[in-house]
């Protein structure tokens, strides 16, 4: 008995909060690191279809992507609006494919360059005209490993 | 006087307090503009370039699974038109061929599916026929899986999925497309 009331007595110290920061820190300095500040500024539209036989692309140290859509309000003046293809942060044609794929090459160690992807990030609208095109272009260029980017599907057709 | 009170100011600790408000605010900051990228989709391999076009012509007929898609974003499956949801049970149904009939495939090892769309097709269209192709064998593989070691296809180890996979082959072949309705 005697313990029991002793120790209520004694204890009701303020919970310190001097870690709180530090915690806090944590967790900042976490999203910091996983936050992907958007690797390049889109030009065309690019709202990708939905599909449910997706797969996870794992390095992203190992994809490069291409975009395909219509140019943004911003350049339909330039550009106007047939789809058009964004390779980095530049408009391009298919012709330019073979050089960007060759220079995304040169930056992976040679062991890995069997397992570079070309992710195609294709607005849903686009006719296939234009992506048969830079799919036989990224064939020419040796780059057969390619995914269609597609969103998550819950329901059925 | 006045000096002896600035010194006390000096050696009073920096109040910490308030770190805890800053490092909030660069917190949310960081979870609002976070948009973790992650980037899905379906993984395809093309078959490497070469100048001449596949003969499928060879196969028999009742081996090929023919998919046509048009520039209307119409279908056409070995001869008739379908719907898109109507596909993946058929398909399976080719494949598997449960009933042994003569026009359906001879066994799955044998089984092609041809793909062919207009320049025309949308590209959602033809990723959605492309979907539900892969979407019929990945049930074929799950459902063979369960059959024979009792388990879903993705928890099984590699090896029994390539064999899985050897017997059950994925093979679509996808012709040039025809010009139209290119916009």
């Amino acid at each position: 008995m005697s313990k029991f009331s002793k120790k209520r007595g004694k204890a009701s110290p303020a919970i310190s909060t001097a870690s709180l920061p530090d915690i806090i820190f944590m967790l900042l300095f976490f999203f910091m690191v996983v936050t992907v500040l958007r690797e390049s500024e889109l030009l065309v539209q690019v709202n990708t279809p939905q599909a449910t036989e997706l797969t996870k692309l794992e390095e992203k140290s190992l994809v490069n992507y291409i975009y395909i859509g219509r140019p943004t309000a911003k350049y339909v003046d330039i550009y106007g609006t047939s789809p058009r293809i964004q390779l980095a942060d530049k408009f391009a044609s298919e012709a330019d494919i073979p050089l960007f794929i060759a220079n995304f090459r040169q930056g992976v160690p040679e062991n890995r360059r069997s397992s570079i992807t070309s992710s195609l990030r294709v607005d849903g609208e686009v006719t296939m005209g234009i992506v048969q095109d830079v799919k036989t272009a990224l064939r020419k260029a040796g780059q057969v490993k390619v995914n269609y980017s597609a969103k998550k599907r819950a329901g059925d057709l | 006087m006045a000096r002896t009170r600035t010194r006390d100011r000096m050696n009073n600790e920096v109040n910490a307090g308030s770190m805890a408000d800053i490092a909030f605010l660069l917190l949310i900051f960081f979870l609002v503009t976070t948009t973790i990228l992650e980037d899905k989709g379906i993984l395809v391999r093309l078959p490497p370039w070469s100048d001449e076009e596949p003969d499928i012509a060879k196969l028999k007929t009742r081996n090929v699974y023919s998919v046509l898609v048009n520039a209307q974003n119409q279908l056409l499956v070995r001869g008739e038109p379908k719907e898109v949801r109507d596909l993946r049970e058929d398909t399976k149904e080719f494949i598997l061929n449960p009933q042994r009939r003569d026009d359906l495939s001879e066994s799955p090892r044998k089984a092609i599916i041809s793909l062919k769309n207009d320049r025309g097709t949308s590209y959602e269209t033809y990723l959605e026929v492309y979907n539900e192709l892969r979407a019929a064998y990945s049930e074929i593989w799950d459902e063979q899986s369960n059959r024979q070691y009792g388990m879903d296809y993705e928890s099984l180890p590699i090896a029994n999925k390539r064999a899985l996979r050897a017997d059950f082959p994925l093979i679509i072949s996808e012709a040039e497309p025809t010009n139209f309705g290119e916009e």
